[in-house]
């Protein structure tokens, strides 16, 4: 059974379809990619699945149960984690902070034993500062916990929303251009991490530009072309798609592709 | 009946002023995304001034030049001084900024001048009008029809001259202008100064009627902060419907159930409007791209 | 880890000393007076910081929770035969109460529109306070019965000191201690980020709510010290202007600084006492202050200082 599934997925800003019957799945341990030309509608569209936007039409649905409307918050609570690709990580905390944050809906809160700052509190916020740490050392980052989120470069901050998804111990991760700017080294380093944590049994979908990490790391590829659904199969299935080729290439390019 | 026309009169002429008050507000807001609290001040402007250089002799007409002229000077002033300089700031600090100038301008009038209120002569007479059976001040007219020319010209001058159109585009995307060449500091010091001479000429016509004193500013900008988002906030037709609107609804409202609430009623349209439709009666709905 | 602990408790210690030294150099009895005004308006303005440094959020109509306080105090002994040591309870409880119903619409909002809603609130709350004179006196405000408790008068003006010192350091006490608790970080995740916070499980509207709350008890709490402290109350306490003054005490400290708050409340009651000379450019002087340090002193004296003082240490 699908961890996440969306069916039908419509969403219309105005009078413009930004998504138009789009639909997908994704298991457990199963690395998803969505992939199109810019102003496809990637983000929108994951953008909706976490409860930012709400669909004009369609279903999703987490776990098996329907979802579709409900605030990113709930969302969370469901299992669903995601990081954004226009970084929206904590500058003004540290970057341990930022991670510990992320372990929010595993602590257990009182706010009146925060406001007397309790022994139960003290001993909570060392137990989130332990499970923090650990993920900071998974992406590689447990020497910089200390400093402030909005000093680290870009890359390593991409690094730190991706520990903070994964703090919330999440059944599914959303990606949204995890390897942006990012050099083939860290690239790599990201390629393997994701690798990692499908491994681990989570259901993973991305979405990215970088063809050659798409590529390699996918196990399906969805590829969207204004809001609609171009392909859908394994990576192999949609490199040789005409209809792919033309969507990003052109008419005229794809000719030349299909000379080459 | 004669109620009735009585509130109705006494509604629309308030209601002009909000109506001016809250196109000063929109004219700043669409060319610079500052809310300037100090329009109030612009208003009380107009007729202390008046009021203080008509006692030194200077006829009034001449004297209420000089309060347009001075509300023009201190509408640049604060946009050189208090907000150019904090360009870059959030829109919460730049709102604070402007309170900061309004007390400021509220002091400083207290000094300059006096804590007294002051009235101006109507310009024609103090005999009521009979309009169906209510008696209606002649200054209401005035009140009325030169917050209506005000707008007209401001329409004529939006829509049909360059500098206006400079305006509007520096309103929908102050970047893209700025490629074009607009020279948008200047753009946006003229918002400024135009919206301290619409508000200036509204405290001057309504004067005569409703008195005036160094710190009638603060409630008139609130006032015409609420008309302004009743009507759609950067919408100057939504302005001027808000205006109207929350002046009849004040003097109905004064009239029919509780005069000592008069003032409530702006705030909880302020409130009802923020909570139920953001986007005022004619404004239009946006959504924030993550 | 250790470190925090240690600041924390470091700065309260310190808040301590003072308060407990301070009197030594007091020529008369008239400054015990104005530290007392200065520690009310303190903890008033720590309030505000949660609300507006922690949690990102603006009130500008916060005197009206004060203001709350401070008739609770009033009416309840006066027209209710509630006792003043009961009535400061209660007066915070109805404060929390209106701000919970006030906040769960309102809070939806952001920026400028938050701004004015809390604004016309404020006003609204001035508005029936000066209207309602049956209860309040009206316009020229009321006087309020002095504070007995098992039969100890409270009064004088350095009795009241210690009573308003040692509220403010429990206040202070409370404020630092949510900064480094789940729910300190989740206000400063939404600072910061909404959308994220919002992702990683907050439920940021209730969040808002809880730091709005807060900021209103404490506001109530010291509107309360206030009008027992004077014996008398009027709604200028509760007014636009006041508003004001508490956000440019918060910002003018440094968002997110509770030794800050304590700071511009010192810097914004000090100094009309300073300048009697210049009463009537009270206003002048103030607006002159807060535009001047929105635009060159965004984050606020003690940051600021903080930060130079930083500076400097490093070679």
């Amino acid at each position: 059974m699908s961890v996440l599934k969306a069916t039908d997925i419509v969403l219309a800003f105005g009078g413009l379809k930004a998504i138009d019957n789009v639909s997908f799945g994704v298991e457990a341990g199963e690395i998803l990619s969505i992939i199109g030309p810019n102003g496809a509608g990637k983000t929108t569209l994951f953008n909706v699945v976490s409860g930012v936007y709400r669909a004009d039409e369609g279903r999703v649905e987490l776990g098996g149960e329907d979802v579709l409307g409900l605030p990113p918050d709930r969302l969370a609570a469901r299992g669903l984690s995601r990081t954004f690709q226009n970084l929206q990580i904590f500058q003004r905390m540290t970057v341990l902070e930022n991670v510990m944050v992320g372990r929010h809906l595993r602590e257990r809160r009182n706010l009146f034993a925060e406001l007397l700052r309790l022994p139960s509190v003290t001993r909570q916020n060392r137990v989130t500062r332990e499970a923090a740490y650990a993920q900071l050392e998974a992406v590689g980052l447990s020497a910089a916990a200390d400093k402030l989120a909005g000093s680290l470069d870009y890359g390593a901050c991409k690094r730190l929303e991706i520990a903070r998804a994964l703090a919330a111990e999440p059944k599914v991760l959303l990606l949204d251009e995890p390897a942006a700017g990012c050099n083939a080294v860290e690239t790599n380093d990201i390629d393997e991490l994701i690798r990692g944590v499908a491994a681990r049994g989570l259901a993973v979908v991305l979405v990215e530009h970088d063809m050659r990490l798409v590529m390699k790391i996918s196990h399906r590829i969805l590829v969207l072309d204004r809001g609609r659904p171009l392909a859908d199969g394994t990576p192999r299935e949609v490199r040789d798609n005409p209809a792919v080729l033309a969507a990003y290439l052109g008419s005229h390019g794809s000719r030349e592709a299909a000379r080459a | 009946m004669a109620e009735f026309v009585q509130f109705l009169m006494s509604g629309l002429t308030v209601g002009a002023v909000y109506a001016l008050v809250a196109l000063g507000f929109t004219l700043v807001y669409t060319a610079s995304d500052v809310v300037n609290f100090a329009q109030g001040e612009f208003v009380m402007l107009g007729g202390m001034v008046t009021v203080f250089v008509a006692a030194l002799g200077v006829p009034l007409p001449v004297a209420a030049l000089i309060a347009v002229i001075s509300a023009i000077a201190v509408g640049l002033l604060l946009y050189w001084l208090a907000i150019a300089p904090a360009r870059g700031a959030s829109a919460v600090t730049l709102i604070i900024i402007t309170i900061g100038a309004s007390i400021l301008l509220r002091g400083a009038a207290q000094v300059l001048f006096d804590k007294q209120f002051h009235k101006l002569p109507s310009f024609s007479g103090d005999v009521p009008v009979n309009l169906l059976g209510a008696a209606v001040q002649p200054q209401s007219f005035w009140v009325i029809g030169g917050a209506g020319l005000i707008v007209f010209v401001l329409y004529l001058f939006m829509e049909h001259t360059v500098l206006g159109k400079a305006v509007r585009a520096t309103a929908a995307n102050r970047l893209a202008a700025r490629l074009v060449g607009i020279n948008t500091a200047t753009v946006m010091a003229l918002a400024f100064g135009g919206s301290a001479a619409i508000g200036a000429i509204g405290g001057i016509l309504v004067t005569p009627i409703t008195l005036t004193s160094y710190d009638a500013g603060t409630l008139l900008a609130l006032k015409g902060f609420a008309a302004a988002m009743l009507g759609g906030m950067g919408n100057p037709l939504g302005a001027v419907m808000g205006g109207i609107l929350l002046g009849l609804l004040e003097a109905f409202g004064a009239g029919y159930l509780s005069s000592t609430y008069k003032d409530a009623f702006a705030f909880i349209v302020i409130l009802v409007v923020l909570v139920a439709m953001p986007q005022g009666l004619f404004g239009r709905h946006t959504v924030e791209r993550v | 880890m250790a470190a925090l602990l240690d600041r924390r408790v470091a700065t309260l210690v310190l808040f301590a000393a003072i308060i407990a030294a301070l009197p030594l150099v007091f020529p008369s009895g008239y400054y015990y007076r104005v530290a007392a005004l200065v520690f009310v308006s303190g903890l008033a303005a720590i309030g505000l910081n949660v609300l507006m440094g922690q949690a990102g959020q603006v009130s500008l109509g916060h005197a009206g929770f004060f203001g709350i306080g401070a008739y609770a105090v009033a009416i309840g002994p006066s027209h209710l035969n509630v006792a003043p040591w009961a009535a400061m309870p209660l007066g915070a409880l109805l404060a929390a109460l209106l701000a919970y119903v006030v906040g769960r619409p309102i809070l939806r909002l952001k920026g400028h529109y938050l701004a004015i809603a809390t604004l016309g609130f404020g006003m609204l709350v001035a508005l029936v306070i000066t209207t309602e004179a049956r209860w309040t006196g009206g316009p020229d405000g009321m006087p309020v019965a002095k504070l007995v408790l098992f039969g100890w008068r409270a009064s004088g003006a350095s009795t009241w000191y210690w009573i308003c010192g040692a509220f403010l350091l429990v206040g202070a006490f409370v404020a630092l201690n949510l900064a480094e608790t789940p729910t300190g970080r989740a206000f400063r995740a939404l600072h910061d980020s909404e959308v994220a916070a919002r992702v990683a499980g907050i439920d940021v509207a209730r969040v808002k709510l809880q730091a709005f709350v807060i900021a209103a008890v404490y506001a109530s709490l010291a509107g309360s010290l206030l009008a027992l402290m004077n014996g008398f109350i009027n709604p200028d306490q509760a007014g636009f202007l006041h508003s004001v003054e508490l956000v440019t005490m918060v910002v003018l400290g440094g968002l997110g600084s509770v030794a800050g708050s304590i700071v511009g409340a010192a810097v914004l009651v000090t100094l009309p006492q300073l300048l009697t000379v210049f009463q009537d450019y009270e206003n002048v002087m103030l607006g002159l202050i807060i535009i001047v340090s929105m635009i060159f002193m965004r984050d606020g004296v003690v940051p600021t200082v903080a930060r130079l003082v930083a500076r400097r240490g490093r070679p």
